[in-house]
Parts: C-alpha cells; sequence; structure tokens
C-alpha cells in the first residue's frame, strides 16, 4: 500500500537518525509511483516531523546497570552519542567532550515504555473538553487514528516523563469493538504530536472485547451481547477483506480508476496485510481464546492482549500463539470480568514461556511502571516462580516495544540502539527509589536535580505550581 | 468453644518491633492474650502454654489502617447490586450509617487483610452530606463482631463534586451547610414545635438533623471532603463557625496553607500517590503529605480505591519517597488514623492492653519484596488465603483441575 511508502520516505528525510535504524517492512511496494497520477493515496500521510535533539555525548560511570537483557552490571559505564547507545560495560571510553554523570549509588536501565497509555486524549484536566478517547458514535470506527486526538500540551505528560518513560502507545478507549489507530510516541515536550510520532513506528489498531463494547451500544442498536460483539468484528474483518483484495489488484498495474477509498476498512486491511498490530483489550480467558479464533478466521495475529486479567488461566494457550499479555500488576474487581485478576499474572504467563508486559491503562500508574513491575515480580517470587529481576525489567522495556514491533530499536541496554535510557536514584525496584535523569533518544528531558530540564507544559504556566515551588 | 478462643495467648517471639509509640525495638516479644497486646519488650516471658510466632529476623508492626474506601460496602465497582455506599434521594444524608451495609463475607475483606491492613473506615460517598463512616476491623462474621467505632465521622462534600447537590456553586455549598447546621441546632431547642408542626420548612429532614447534632456538639466529627485550597479553608471557616471538630479528607492543596492547618489542630487524610491535576485540585503534588506533616498536621494516609486498599503500603512508601520521614509515614498509617478517628486508647501502637492487630513482615513493610508472614486481628492470626489465593492454587500448573 503506497500510503505508506510515502509516508516513510518523507519521513527519512525529516529524521536523520531514522534511517540507520531497522525499520519493520513497510507495506507491499507499488510499482510506478512517481507516474501515478497524485492523489491523497500518494501523497504523504501525517509523517512524523520527529527530529532527534541536538546533545554533547554522555557518559554515566559507576552504576549498576540493569540491561533487559540478562546483565546486571556493578560499577559499569554507558556511553550516549548522537542518539545511540555506543558501549555498556565495565570499561567504557569516553570522548573528551562527553558530559559526565556520575552514577555512584544509582541505577541505570532503558527508558520505560507503557503500550497502553491514553495520556493526550484523555487529557488533564479531565473534562469533557478533554475527552477525545472514545469515538463512541458507532461500534467500529478503526478509521479514526489517536495521534488526531492527541494533545501534547496535557500535563500528566511531565509527570509520567519523570517516570522514567521515553515510549508509550496512546490508544483510543475500549468503547468501541474496533476503537480505532494508535499512536506510537516518544514521550518528549513538543508543540504537535508529529514531533513526537516514534520515526518509524507503525500504529496499531485498537480492539475491545466484552463489557465495555457492550454496555455502551446496548440501549444504541447494538451489539448488547458477547456474540453480538464477534458478529460485530467478523462482519468489519469480512469488508476489509474485499477491500484488501481491490486495491491488491489495482495496486498491481493500476489500471482504470482506483477503488474508493474507505477510511475504516484501509486500517483492517493493514491488518489483514500484517502491517498493523492488533492490541486488544479483553479480559477474560475464555474471551481471548474467542478473539484468537477470530484472528485465525481472517488470518492476522493479535500482537498483545491488553489487561487480560485472565490470562494466566490460558498462558499456555498464549504463550503457544506467540501472542502477549499487557498486564497490571494488581488491579481488579471494578466489573465483573475484572473480577478474577491475581497479581501473579504476569509471572504465570512468563512461567509458561510467555511475554508478559506491565502496562498502566493510567496517568497516575505510568509515573510508576517501575514499582508496578516490582510488585507483580515479587509476587511472582513469593509464589514460588522464580522470576528474575531482568525479567521484571523487560517487562516494562523490551517486551513493550516487542508489542510494539520497536524491541529492534529501543527497550535494552545495548550498543546500537536508540539512547532512551534512565538513571534511578537507588534501585528501580525499591518503593523509596526515582527517576534521577531521563534521556529520550541522548536527550536529557527530565533531571530531577535541575529544574532547567523539568518540563512543564503551557497549561501548568501560572494555575499550577513549579516543580519544588511554596506557590 | 467462643471461650477457648478467646482465652489463646500468643507469643511473636524474637522479631524486630516498631510499637509506633515508641522506638523500635530489637529481638523483641509480643504478648498476646484474650485478643489483647499484654506485654512488648525485650524481657518478656512466655507462658507455658503459649502459641509460638517465630518473628526472628522479621518486622512488628502493628496492622495498618486505611481511613478510606468502602471496604464491606462494595463488591464489584459497576455492579450497582453490589454497592452500598450511597444512598439516593437525599442530599443531606447524615443520619445513613454505613453499618449496617457492610457485608461481612466480601471477597475484599480477605485479600485486603492478608497484605497487612487489618482496620478500615467504611466511608459512604455522593450527596452534600454523605453519611455516617464506620471503622471496622477486617475479620468478624457478623457486623457488630467487625465494627470498631460507630460513627467515626459525618462525611461533608466541599470539593468540586458537592456541587451537584448545592445548585452548582461552591457558595452555595457552604450556604446550605450553614443552614442545615442552624437548623439542627434550632432543631434541638424546638423539638415541641417541631412534633406539632409548628415551624417553618427545616433544611433537611428530623432524622438527618438530629445525626448531625453529635457533630455540632463536638462529639462526632465533621470529616470534610476539600481539596482546593479556598475549600479548605471554607472547611476550616464552617469548623471554626461551628466548633466542629474537623478532619479533611484529600486536601490536595493544603500544603499550600499547611501553617494555617496546623494552627486550626485540623488532622488531615491524604492520598499520596494521587498528582493528576483536575480543576478541583490544580496545586495536587506527591510533597503534600510530606509538607503537611512537617508543618505539625496530624496526617493519615489513605488508598482510596477501595479493591487496591492493600496498596496502603506503596501509598506510604511513595510518601517516604517525596518526602515524608520513614518513622512519621509508619504513624500515619497505625496510630495517626486511630488517633484521627478517635480509637487511639485501642488501636494504632502495640502497647499493652491495645487490640491485637499485629503484622509480622518479612521485612520493610513499604517495600515491594517484602511479605507478609503473618497477620493477627484481634488477637486471632488469620490465615493467608483469599479468593484471589485459591485461583493461582487452581491455575499454577495448566490445564488446571476443576
Amino acid at each position: 500500500m503506497r500510503t505508506f511508502i510515502a509516508a516513510l520516505a518523507a519521513l527519512l528525510v525529516g529524521c536523520a537518525s531514522a534511517g540507520r535504524r531497522t525499520i519493520a517492512a513497510p507495506a507491499p511496494a507499488t510499482p510506478s509511483a512517481a507516474t501515478a497520477e497524485s492523489t491523497s493515496t500518494t501523497r504523504p500521510q501525517y509523517p512524523s516531523t520527529y527530529v532527534r535533539h541536538p546533545n554533547p555525548p554522555v557518559v554515566i560511570r559507576n552504576a549498576t546497570i540493569m540491561t533487559a537483557t540478562g546483565q546486571e552490571i556493578p560499577n559499569g559505564s554507558i556511553l550516549l552519542k548522537d542518539g545511540r547507545i555506543v558501549a555498556v560495560g565495565t570499561k567504557v571510553d569516553a570522548p573528551a567532550d562527553a558530559v559526565v554523570v556520575d552514577g555512584t549509588g544509582k541505577y541505570v536501565t532503558p527508558g520505560l515504555i507503557d503500550d497502553h497509555s491514553h495520556l493526550g486524549v484523555y487529557a488533564a484536566p479531565g473534562t469533557d473538553a478533554e475527552s477525545d478517547g472514545n469515538e463512541a458514535t458507532n461500534p467500529v470506527t478503526a478509521e479514526v487514528w489517536a495521534e488526531h486526538s492527541f494533545w501534547p500540551q496535557d500535563p500528566q505528560i511531565p509527570l509520567a516523563i519523570a517516570g522514567g518513560i521515553t515510549t508509550i502507545q496512546a490508544l483510543p478507549g475500549s468503547a468501541n469493538l474496533i476503537g480505532g489507530r494508535s499512536a506510537i510516541l516518544k514521550l518528549i515536550p513538543a508543540r504537535t504530536v508529529q514531533e513526537m510520532k516514534f520515526p518509524g513506528a507503525r500504529s496499531g489498531l485498537k480492539m475491545a472485547c466484552g463489557e465495555n463494547p457492550k454496555r455502551v451500544y446496548r440501549m444504541r442498536g447494538g451489539p448488547s451481547t458477547r456474540m453480538g460483539n464477534m458478529a460485530g468484528y467478523r462482519a468489519a474483518f469480512i469488508q476489509a477483506e474485499l477491500y484488501r483484495r481491490k486495491w491488491d489488484a489495482w495496486n498491481k498495474d493500476h489500471k482504470g480508476d482506483p477503488p474508493e477509498r474507505n477510511l475504516r476498512s484501509e486500517s483492517l486491511a493493514e491488518v489483514l496485510r500484517g502491517n498493523m498490530y492488533v492490541q486488544n483489550h479483553c479480559y477474560r480467558a475464555d474471551e481471548m481464546a474467542q478473539m484468537l479464533d477470530l484472528a485465525h478466521e481472517f488470518g492476522f495475529k493479535i500482537r498483545s492482549f491488553h489487561h487480560a486479567v485472565e490470562s494466566y488461566k490460558i498462558a499456555d494457550l498464549l504463550a503457544k500463539e506467540g501472542t502477549s499479555v499487557s498486564v497490571w500488576a494488581d488491579w481488579w474487581g471494578f466489573k465483573e470480568e475484572a473480577m478474577d485478576g491475581i497479581k501473579q499474572n504476569a509471572a504465570l504467563n512468563q512461567q509458561a514461556g510467555g511475554r508478559p508486559i506491565i502496562h498502566s491503562d493510567d496517568p497516575s500508574g505510568i509515573q510508576r511502571l517501575n514499582q508496578e513491575a516490582a510488585k507483580a515480580m515479587y509476587a511472582g517470587q513469593r509464589s514460588g516462580i522464580p522470576i528474575t529481576r531482568d525479567q521484571a525489567l523487560r517487562w516494562i522495556t523490551v517486551n513493550p516495544a516487542w508489542a510494539l514491533g520497536l524491541d529492534s530499536i529501543v527497550g535494552t541496554l545495548e550498543p546500537g540502539k536508540m539512547a532512551d535510557v534512565v538513571v534511578w536514584s537507588g534501585d528501580p525496584f525499591s518503593v523509596y527509589s526515582k527517576a534521577a535523569q531521563v534521556y529520550n533518544d541522548g536527550w536529557l528531558t527530565y533531571d530531577r536535580a535541575d529544574p532547567a530540564h523539568q518540563p512543564r507544559t503551557d497549561f501548568e504556566l501560572g494555575q499550577m505550581p513549579a516543580p519544588g515551588s511554596d506557590r | 468453644m467462643i471461650a477457648l478462643l478467646l482465652a489463646q495467648t500468643i507469643a511473636i517471639t524474637g522479631g524486630t518491633v516498631y510499637p509506633v509509640s515508641g522506638p523500635k525495638v530489637a529481638d523483641a516479644n509480643v504478648l498476646i492474650r484474650d485478643g489483647r497486646i499484654v506485654a512488648v519488650g525485650t524481657n518478656v516471658a512466655i507462658p507455658s502454654g503459649a502459641t509460638r510466632i517465630d518473628a526472628k529476623g522479621k518486622w512488628v508492626t502493628p496492622g495498618l489502617i486505611d481511613g478510606a474506601g468502602q471496604l464491606g460496602l462494595v463488591e464489584i465497582s459497576v455492579v450497582p447490586a453490589t454497592r452500598e455506599g450511597s444512598v439516593q434521594g437525599d442530599t443531606i444524608a447524615a443520619a445513613f450509617n454505613v453499618a449496617e451495609g457492610i457485608n461481612p463475607a466480601s471477597t475484599l475483606i480477605p485479600v485486603t487483610r492478608i497484605e497487612g491492613i487489618t482496620t478500615a473506615l467504611a466511608v459512604p460517598f455522593g450527596n452534600l452530606v454523605s453519611g455516617q463512616a464506620v471503622l471496622i476491623d477486617l475479620d468478624g462474621v457478623t457486623i457488630e463482631q467487625m465494627v470498631v467505632k460507630s460513627p467515626v465521622g459525618i462525611v461533608a462534600d466541599l470539593s468540586e463534586s458537592g456541587k451537584d447537590d448545592a445548585g452548582g456553586s461552591r457558595a452555595e455549598i457552604a450556604a446550605r451547610l450553614r443552614q442545615v447546621f442552624r437548623d439542627a441546632l434550632e432543631y434541638e431547642r424546638r423539638k415541641t414545635d417541631f412534633g406539632r408542626a409548628q415551624m417553618r420548612p427545616l433544611a433537611a429532614s428530623a432524622g438527618d438533623l438530629e445525626a448531625l447534632l453529635p457533630v455540632l456538639h463536638g462529639r462526632v466529627s465533621l470529616i470534610a471532603l476539600a481539596n482546593r485550597r479556598s475549600d479548605i479553608e471554607t472547611a476550616l471557616r464552617l469548623a471554626k463557625e461551628f466548633r466542629l471538630k474537623l478532619i479533611l479528607a484529600g486536601a490536595a492543596e493544603g500544603w499550600e496553607i499547611a501553617g494555617a492547618i496546623a494552627a486550626a489542630g485540623v488532622p488531615v487524610l491524604v492520598e499520596p500517590m494521587d498528582n493528576i491535576p483536575g480543576y478541583d485540585s490544580l496545586g495536587i503534588r506527591y510533597e503534600n503529605a510530606a509538607l503537611l506533616a512537617k508543618a505539625g498536621v496530624t496526617v493519615a494516609l489513605l488508598e482510596t480505591d477501595t479493591h487496591q486498599s492493600r496498596n496502603l503500603r506503596q501509598q506510604a512508601g511513595n510518601a517516604v519517597a517525596y518526602g515524608m520521614t520513614w518513622d512519621q509515614a509508619l504513624r500515619a498509617v497505625t496510630l495517626s488514623p486511630a488517633e484521627i478517628f478517635g480509637v487511639a486508647d485501642r488501636y494504632g501502637s502495640l502497647e499493652p492492653g491495645k487490640v491485637a492487630n499485629v503484622v509480622v513482615w518479612s521485612g520493610d513493610p513499604f517495600e515491594f519484596t517484602t511479605g507478609v508472614e503473618h497477620v493477627l486481628i484481634r488477637g486471632k492470626e488469620i490465615p493467608l488465603k483469599s479468593r484471589q489465593t485459591e485461583l493461582f492454587e487452581r491455575y499454577k500448573k495448566l490445564p488446571p483441575t476443576y
């Protein structure tokens, strides 16, 4: 599909650093783009304008470095240069112009990634004016894009940055069976969402099972049952199959008029082509099994079940499918499909060979993903499941990176990866530790010791106290 | 049989004991008899018949007290059939006491207590005056067995959410409360006239006005929800006018006027991990609890999400991360709430004569890598089981056996 090619090309021009990185393969190439008549399908579509912030090299010395690749290096060093991690280890040479950060007593981890956030789409201060996460006007709204709702001045963004978050997936809500496209964003201060769009990242598709859609549409024409939910997904994907066939045929030779665009089917066709990952809000084990059947029927993969409070009941099945689970450490009980939540959920999925992720779905929880991972880790250990610290760290770094298709770019501390790095005041799994510094693509986006590196949104000016102020 | 149970003597031996009422004591024993603490210290003789709990290398603290939520009053948040914490159709619901709505069989109770929370305030919500909050122990087959004190206070909503029941303005919240308070006092003076229908219509029902009298006479606290600085000041003003025994709840912007709150001698219930700004609390920040405590305010920490009451530990740990001392934070989840709720003669510390709500931890109770080893409520050891531990046992090996 050429829209992706065009968008990617524009992005490579705009962002020097992205071109060197491994970017997941785009949609199938289309021939003779240059000669085709210019239309909305051939022009750049909503490209990222992300540009790496220029910075001197940074070397963090004498810290405990948790790589999320199985290593915890005491008295280690890490060098960041030009937005990349250059070296990690006990002996790291740094250029003369490098800023030296004393990491004594401190810990270094990859930047944290939250694959389930509603920052920007349900922004603070939380009035109806900022309620932009659910296009609850139709049970299938695959045509809407979270980035078109995202407000970069959401005052919750700096709070999340101060919690060590460097990348988020901002999702539409769960009112709809198919809620729309997600936005995968670098969590940085910015004027526009385009400046935050993770270079090369492909948006996901939000789907939702269970109680929410049927509650929202019960009195509005349905679905009003779980079987109605299933019929709704199937009808949408049947249309998308037809749409995909028409476009793929036309893309072969561009003969005649192109088929009419349909934004709803366009998103779903990308799922069918394997170009867009399904991010599926689903609580109950039996419903997740139904959704896997749906995915089999239409030949796509569900990349992650989100919330998945009962995933421990089918952890073997999910591991076999290669579907990750994005879960809370301990949320439960707020609705019937959340009644069976247990604190060992992530650990049991790990034990079964699955890929657990701790997500927040919450502007408060996103500030403490490390604490949530610690809780879930210990719940497993306490119950006799030998979860390692490295595994728990992966739950909030490289595993969510995988769910977003970015694990070759971020999520671990390895040479060549994007310099998304957090320096913690102490062990990140201690309740008393806080992010001391946050580097996003090498840019110091947060420094707890320096108000000059504590970004504030426009919203805050003149109405919220500055950090540390007495007002 | 009941007599036998009551006669039980338990000795928690060799732990590092944090009595809260005094400094920690290493290698100490806590002796419990008939549901009460009998002795605490290094020189406590253990009777031969006592059941021993070895706490060597462990930390021993009073059971934690969560001064928020609806434990016993809610099972599934979105299912109204399982919610008992609010009444409709009475914006001044002062007579609404939640006690008889409590379900001692609630699954939330074991889930919460096996993580060291032994006592909680069951708090009504909604309406301008929400009703009467009740302190409960998280053990008991009947409501009577659970209730520690009823009522602890009457809840009034001076925050943004209270406006709905006051015509849409904060000013009217204060005006309506004044009117209700005055009418309650007038009703008290003229009960005979009221009985003969010789009074003008009053601002609330006779039952609600009657229920407010203990508050107006300073015998029961007014628990005022207020977050914006000006709302906190309104609560302080009302308390002064009517000589109320005030407890502030929420108090997100309390840190801005910590000195004034301290000077008024008003205690505050704070949720440390709440820092999401809204128009009700643009000044909300993590340091609130620490700044209030530093100014001399008596602070109790909260976890307001009922299902997550167990995360009171995490709240306390984060309060420490943002400036409270560790000792202040432990006090703020034990003795301070006991004082604020008027039960410090029985609860909140490990001292002879106090109710034996005791927790043995594998380490620092606020740390994530700490587990609960033993929980005692009223001197009875609680099995560390809940619906969640049963689910885990069933599914820890797949496929499960049903």
